[in-house]
């Protein structure tokens, strides 16, 4: 009888209020431990063995956004995973990936699928783009506790806004910042080396695959010059995490795909180290 | 002078009020297809919605007053999404589901004055027809394992009937869809449903992810003609009942 009794009185939660269709306010009142940002924070912070994820980019093009990410995870020098998955599909026409402490990043890459679907749900429409990133932000402010004691988690959020016709990013900070990108962006700790890539290899009028492309070679550059990031293992047939999203939906491309460009983008390494080359004037 | 109410009488008086006020409405059907679970509602608005989706594989149909079952739709939604997240989403069932609706339906009529009036059904398509799974809730917290097809709302019982002629297992979309349309036609001597005052929905368990999707309306009148000249060889719509089973393609 007294599990029957706890489980009609736990009904009222979901049955009644708080009238909200935001999924995280929802577990704000009904299982508030359940939540990143409102747990008892350590008296120290966290150090470096926690795994930390490295680098995502992301580039427009005409009609869509490409998003990828290494490998890699670090727990300080060690490499704590060699192909752990970074870049998420968020929902139909929406990415979402993280840097930053691996565990929290991925509880909230969770969360916030189920918060997009959650309101899709209830409201009977999907949120707007910038809805999507207004969320996503608050979602980041609530663990600006965390972030102070060192696991701070960075997302980049892209996706195609049906009402524009186009791909957007969107990035943001540990406090909840939130910054919209033009034509292409990178996060993590290769990111700077990733950004030299994208800006030298962008172009107005990429195809899908060549916006891929552009993403292979920008994190080759920067698993070239950053220890923290991982470039493709041919070896193990290990490749980054490649997705589109276009108005046909989020794609990951295959595992057959993405082997093919990282292959060609190390083979063409072989001829020049340095990648491509940009003309001068 | 207080007056005594036997308890046989109260419950008696609360179901013919709940039954009442679920007659009045118009009708539900769901029922399954080769490819999944086909739900077809008689229902000219396209905001109030009776059919939704739950989950992945989940989905949910209702008659009687809107603001009751829809309080119980985003309780539903709220109770698959948060077991999904804290385990995993194949670990949301419809038959939990169909549980904690039963818990909440059982209180509502027994502890409160008013019951709920409301009937519905909780789906959820599986890997092949025999794991499919329909569950029925009466306003009383009754459940009821439903195999093949469901007709609830005003006029159940004819609604039903109709449906009983029609049906056949393994069914193709736009069959199903036929037999579904002209069993809400029993409601009433005169009834024709057009493709815009119907609201349909599928659980087709070909999709990938989400399998709940709702059919446009000229999908659905696609869908009404693709049957209907398929079946040319029933010259009349009125008394040719669907067991022709050699029409099969």
């Amino acid at each position: 009888m007294g599990s029957h009794d706890s489980h009609t009185r736990r009904l009222p939660g979901l049955f009644g209020s708080p009238d909200t269709s935001s999924f995280t306010e929802f577990l704000a009142g009904y299982a508030p431990e359940l939540l990143p940002g409102r747990r008892v924070l350590p008296a120290s912070s966290a150090g470096e063995e926690i795994p930390h994820g490295t680098t995502i980019v992301a580039v427009t093009f005409p009609g869509g956004v490409v998003m990828a990410g290494d490998r890699r995870a670090t727990a300080g020098h060690m490499i704590a995973q060699r192909d752990v998955e970074k870049v998420f599909r968020a929902d139909e026409f929406s990415a979402i990936a993280v840097a930053g402490t691996a565990g929290i990043g991925m509880e909230l890459v969770r969360l916030f699928q189920v918060e997009l679907e959650h309101y899709e749900k209830r409201e009977s429409r999907p949120l707007s783009m910038e809805g999507k990133a207004n969320r996503l932000a608050t979602m980041i402010r609530g663990n600006l506790g965390l972030a102070m004691q060192g696991l701070a988690v960075v997302p980049l959020f892209a996706g195609y806004d049906e009402e524009r016709d186009e791909g957007r990013i969107f990035s943001y900070d540990p406090a909840g910042g939130r910054y919209e990108e033009r034509e292409f962006h990178s996060i993590g700790s290769g990111s700077v080396f990733a950004r030299g890539a994208l800006k030298k290899l962008y172009r107005a009028d990429l195809s899908a695959e060549d916006a891929a492309t552009v993403c292979v070679q920008a994190l080759y550059d920067a698993a070239d010059d950053d220890s923290a990031t991982g470039g493709p293992d041919l070896a193990r047939r290990i490749f980054p995490v490649v997705a589109t999203v276009t108005a046909d939906g989020y794609r990951r491309l295959g595992e057959d795909e993405v082997g093919a460009l990282a292959q060609a983008v190390v083979e063409a390494r072989f001829e020049s180290p340095g990648g491509p080359t940009a003309p001068l004037r | 002078m207080p007056f005594y109410v036997s308890p046989e009488q109260q419950m008696k008086d609360k179901a013919d009020y709940a039954r009442k006020g679920i007659a009045r409405g118009r009708s539900v059907v769901v029922l399954q297809y080769d490819d999944g679970i086909l739900f077809v509602a008689d229902n000219p608005s396209r905001a109030l919605h009776k059919i939704s989706e739950i989950y992945d594989r989940i989905a949910f149909a209702a008659v009687g007053k809107y603001n009751e079952f829809e309080n119980l739709r985003l309780g539903g939604v709220r109770y698959a999404d948060i077991n999904g997240y804290q385990y995993d989403r194949r670990d949301v069932t419809a038959r939990g589901l169909a549980n904690v609706y039963a818990q909440s339906l059982g209180t509502i009529f027994t502890e409160t004055n008013k019951p709920y009036e409301v009937e519905l059904v909780v789906a959820e398509v599986g890997e092949d027809a025999a794991s499919d799974q329909i569950y029925r809730l009466t306003f009383d917290g009754s459940v009821a394992d439903e195999h093949g097809y469901v007709a609830m709302g005003g006029q159940a019982d004819a609604v039903a009937q109709a449906l009983k002629d029609r049906f056949r297992e393994g069914m193709g979309l736009a069959e199903a869809l036929l037999a579904g349309v002209r069993s809400l036609e029993a409601q009433d001597s005169d009834r024709r449903l057009e493709a815009t005052s119907l609201e349909v929905a599928v659980l087709d368990r070909n999709r990938e992810h989400r399998l709940f999707k709702r059919l446009p309306a000229a999908r659905i009148e696609a869908l009404l003609r693709e049957a209907e000249s398929g079946s040319a060889g029933a010259p009349s719509e009125g008394d040719e009942s669907g067991d022709g089973g050699s029409e099969s393609s």
